[in-house]
């Protein structure tokens, strides 16, 4: 692993990439820990039709483990780089690579990595890709950089899910985690709400208002063939997936009130699992599977509670502010990411829940909603309201480094980050 | 369970619904009679004037003992449904009926005891405050309350559809009280 240097960023730094991207990503903040990385510009990039390596380069600062050192050189992965150099920029680690154009139209992407202090190569790799998965190409390149340079896996070429209203539709798109690439995979007239990913990437749920009711849907992400889930009497909502995908939790409204329900991924052996004349919801599982998180009013006004599955007991673990929802769990089960009211504001927080300490608030904005984590626990993707619009962010776990994933048309909310293994 | 001790849950269930409203019957709503299409509270005097003027011609008109005035209830105006409020407006975190709107849920479940294939849906929202997932639910106990009513003034749970639409359906735009005392509300709708 490389030796890394302490570095405080102020400001922030505006990536740009190719205009018919639909966002820009602006990411702001102050690093502890930041490597200093210079990404140069890959080898006739241009002709592949996107910049790659402004690619790499923001997945790696948006990750808050890097800081792009500017680099306009013309290298490639069999340069020799003069480490001097380099070092007297000030990097730490250096990439450089090409994309060449095949004969079947497929493209050839190459990319070398250096430790710059050392002075040694660090590895590298060759990849025929089509064109239409050039974006992924580089995101893999970002995660192979994350994973030798930090030693974590990288969440670069996951997806999120993510809901936009405007013109008087809304929309469910699949997008790469840098928020560019949206697909459309469900459009309609009516309002779509709490999408969450299956365990394996290959479905979504989601609740879908276009039969002038709440009805969960679950929806395969490659074809578009999608199934009724729920759709009891009443509202049908907030499902969520046990970790094994063969089990959801939803919120029914069936036996009267809002309770929580188990059923199988097919939407059958329906189990009631809350009994309590309040308001149960947004249940979301332990990731151990054994567990489960889930909002309540039962106390009074809404508040976080956890119970195993395998018991009764309920137990209340949110106290610091009168109205508490939203939780996210992190994948190794110690941090909750979820949303508190505080006056006016609905802001995001995280609790420790291995231990006693108090909630920290990860923002200053005042309606932020929806937070998921990203599956490597580094990265939180949440919503927020910017300049009248609803707009996405990501940060980290200690909120010191945000990036806006910017929509320039539509209102953009409900996000949930997909897991490993596209 | 005795009657009487029927008759004292429903009031007592009547009076929590309904606030601090007492369980007087309101004197100005006119009494359905036979011979008159049912009337509500919102088309008193049109309703009530055909009424009069059927009621006595039944009773004075004709010289034969036998004889019989038809009164054809599908030319008399349908029960002004459409005069009914449609939508029930709730104070903030409350799921309570206010006094009101009594009289037109009265009047709508006595429409659904009516006609047994008569459908209503109630849609439950909020305003916008608040998450998404927590406000469906307070949008579901809104219409919930509104189906209680109904029922307990005679509407068949079969009948009546409570649903929720939580804060993905503003009436109107805006971010200021007077905006969300219009959004905190329950349409009601023939499905």
């Amino acid at each position: 692993m490389l030796r890394r240097r302490e570095f405080a960023l102020a400001g922030s730094a505006l990536v740009a990439l190719p205009a018919r991207a639909q966002f820009r990503i602006e990411i702001s903040g102050v690093g502890a820990t930041q490597l200093p990385i210079a990404v140069t510009r890959f080898r006739d990039e241009d002709k592949s039709g996107h910049a790659i390596s402004a690619i790499v380069r923001a997945d790696l600062e948006r990750s808050g483990a890097f800081r792009g050192i500017d680099a306009d050189a013309a290298l490639d992965e069999t340069a020799r780089p003069v480490m001097t150099e380099w070092r007297s920029r000030a990097a730490d680690a250096l990439v450089a690579g090409s994309v060449a154009r095949l004969a079947d139209g497929r493209f050839d992407v190459r990319f070398k990595l250096w430790d710059v202090v050392q002075g040694l190569e660090l590895g590298g790799r060759s990849n025929a890709v089509e064109a239409d998965d050039l974006r992924l190409a580089a995101h893999r390149i970002a995660d192979f950089i994350h994973e030798k340079l930090t030693g974590e896996k990288g969440v670069f070429s996951t997806r999120i899910a993510y809901v936009t209203r405007g013109g008087g539709r809304y929309t469910l798109r699949v997008a790469d985690a840098d928020g560019d690439g949206g697909q459309v995979a469900l459009n309609s007239a009516e309002s779509i709400i709490s999408p969450a990913w299956s365990p394996d990437g290959r479905e979504i749920a989601y609740v879908s208002f276009e039969s002038q009711k709440a009805v969960v849907y679950v929806q395969e992400v490659a074809s578009g063939r999608r199934r009724v889930l729920a759709n009891f009497r009443g509202s049908n909502s907030a499902p969520a997936w046990s970790p094994d995908g063969q089990t959801l939790a939803v919120t029914l409204s069936r036996d009267g009130g809002s309770q929580l329900y188990l059923l199988s991924r097919e939407g059958n052996n329906l189990r009631r699992l809350t009994n309590s004349p309040a308001i149960d919801t947004e249940p979301v599982f332990a990731p151990d599977g054994r567990g489960l998180y889930f909002v309540s009013d039962r106390g009074g006004t809404p508040q976080i509670y956890r119970t195993l599955l395998s018991g009764s007991t309920v137990e209340r673990i949110t106290f610091a502010s009168s109205y508490s929802i939203s939780p996210a769990i992190s994948p190794d089960g110690r941090t909750m990411a979820y949303i508190s009211r505080l006056g006016n504001d609905f802001r995001l927080y995280t609790l420790d829940l291995t231990g006693n300490a108090q909630p920290v608030a990860l923002t200053d904005t005042s309606d932020d909603e929806s937070p998921s984590f990203a599956p490597n626990g580094r990265l939180i993707i949440y919503a927020t309201r910017a300049q009248g619009r609803d707009v996405l962010m990501t940060t980290t776990l200690d909120g010191k480094i945000k990036a806006r994933l910017l929509s320039s048309t539509a209102d953009v909310r409900e996000p949930v980050w997909g897991p490993y293994g596209r | 369970m005795t009657s009487m001790k029927q008759a004292l849950i429903v009031m007592s269930t009547l009076v929590l619904l309904f606030g601090c409203s007492s369980t007087k019957l309101d004197s100005d709503v006119p009494v359905e009679t036979r011979s008159t299409a049912a009337t509500s509270s919102g088309s008193g005097a049109a309703n009530s004037g055909q009424a009069l003027a059927g009621t006595s011609s039944a009773a004075t008109g004709g010289t034969a003992q036998s004889a019989v005035t038809p009164v054809d209830l599908t030319k008399v105006s349908p029960v002004v449904a459409s005069n009914l409020p449609r939508v029930v407006y709730f104070d903030f975190d409350s799921y309570v009926v206010r006094e009101e709107y009594r009289a037109a849920i009265e009047t709508y479940a006595k429409l659904l005891a009516q006609d047994r294939n008569k459908r209503l849906a109630i849609e439950g929202h909020t305003d916008e405050r608040g998450g998404r997932e927590y406000n469906l639910a307070l949008g579901q106990k809104r219409a919930e309350a509104v189906a209680k009513s109904l029922a307990l003034f005679g509407a068949k749970e079969a009948q009546v559809d409570a649903v929720s639409f939580g804060k993905e359906r503003p009436a109107v735009q805006g971010s200021d009280e007077s905006a969300w005392a219009k959004n905190r509300r329950a349409e009601l709708t023939s499905r």
